[in-house]
């Protein structure tokens, strides 16, 4: 493994944003066992408070950055033919980039 | 390319057939929840989106979290997070060589699959 390398960066990323989405996850969950929001408005305004908004805009820019090393694995693993491999991981990039846009808008732009 | 690594080499991956220690279990359920919670991810964002839009599509997304089949995915879903932190938390340790002994291995894996499915069930009582 070479430090620098595309794998080791791979690597990388998949357990840095592993450990912030658990974070993220703790914090999420111990918030609803001690107050669960109670109807649209208290949990709007939750969600709309800008630091709650950026760190779940961040949990979603980790997932994909995860998603994108753990569904790239895989279809290395299990893809024998080189051009459908490069199809589906040419697909599976924008669809992850179209999805990281769509949460960044809920949480930064629209609808608040 | 060395001349060994173009020879044919016997493989024999029939997964059926080949007995899964736990450990093994452990990890191809990590692989199998993660797939899950990739296809789960636009869904996720949908609801977040329409939860968020407005009161009235807020009361619909409840609406459609209480039927049957959202239900079994709500489950499917809290047992794929479960078992995927925690034998990645498992991972985490491995990878500093933390419990790599394999009776440690062994008895840590098996306490991941018993903690993600102790989850299931919780999440199958609470929305039963």
């Amino acid at each position: 493994m070479s430090i620098g390398g595309s794998g080791y960066k791979a690597w990388l990323i998949q357990r840095v944003s592993a450990v912030y989405m658990a974070l993220f996850l703790i914090y999420f969950v111990a918030g609803w066992l001690v107050c669960a929001p109670q109807g649209f408005a208290d949990w709007a305004a939750w969600m709309s408070s800008l630091p709650m908004a950026l760190a779940t805009a961040m949990f979603f820019i980790a997932m994909l950055g995860h998603a994108w090393v753990g569904m790239r694995d895989v279809l290395i693993d299990y893809v024998k033919s080189t051009a459908l491999r490069f199809a589906l991981m040419a697909g599976l990039a924008f669809s992850l980039m179209a999805l990281g846009l769509w949460a960044v808008k809920v949480l930064l732009v629209g609808n608040l | 390319m060395n001349k060994n690594t173009l020879q044919k080499r016997p493989v024999y991956l029939n997964l059926l057939k080949i007995r899964q220690p736990v450990t093994a279990l452990a990890s191809i359920a990590h692989r199998i929840s993660g797939v899950f919670l990739f296809l789960s991810i636009p869904c996720l964002i949908w609801l977040l989106d329409q939860s968020l839009t407005s009161e009235a599509s807020y009361e619909t997304v409840i609406a459609q979290l209480a039927s049957p089949v959202s239900k079994l995915l709500l489950i499917a879903l809290a047992w794929s997070a479960a078992h995927h932190l925690f034998a990645g938390i498992r991972f985490l340790f491995l990878d500093v060589d933390v419990g790599v002994e394999l009776a440690a291995a062994r008895r840590s894996a098996l306490i991941v699959n018993v903690l993600g499915a102790l989850v299931a069930l919780m999440a199958m009582v609470a929305v039963l």
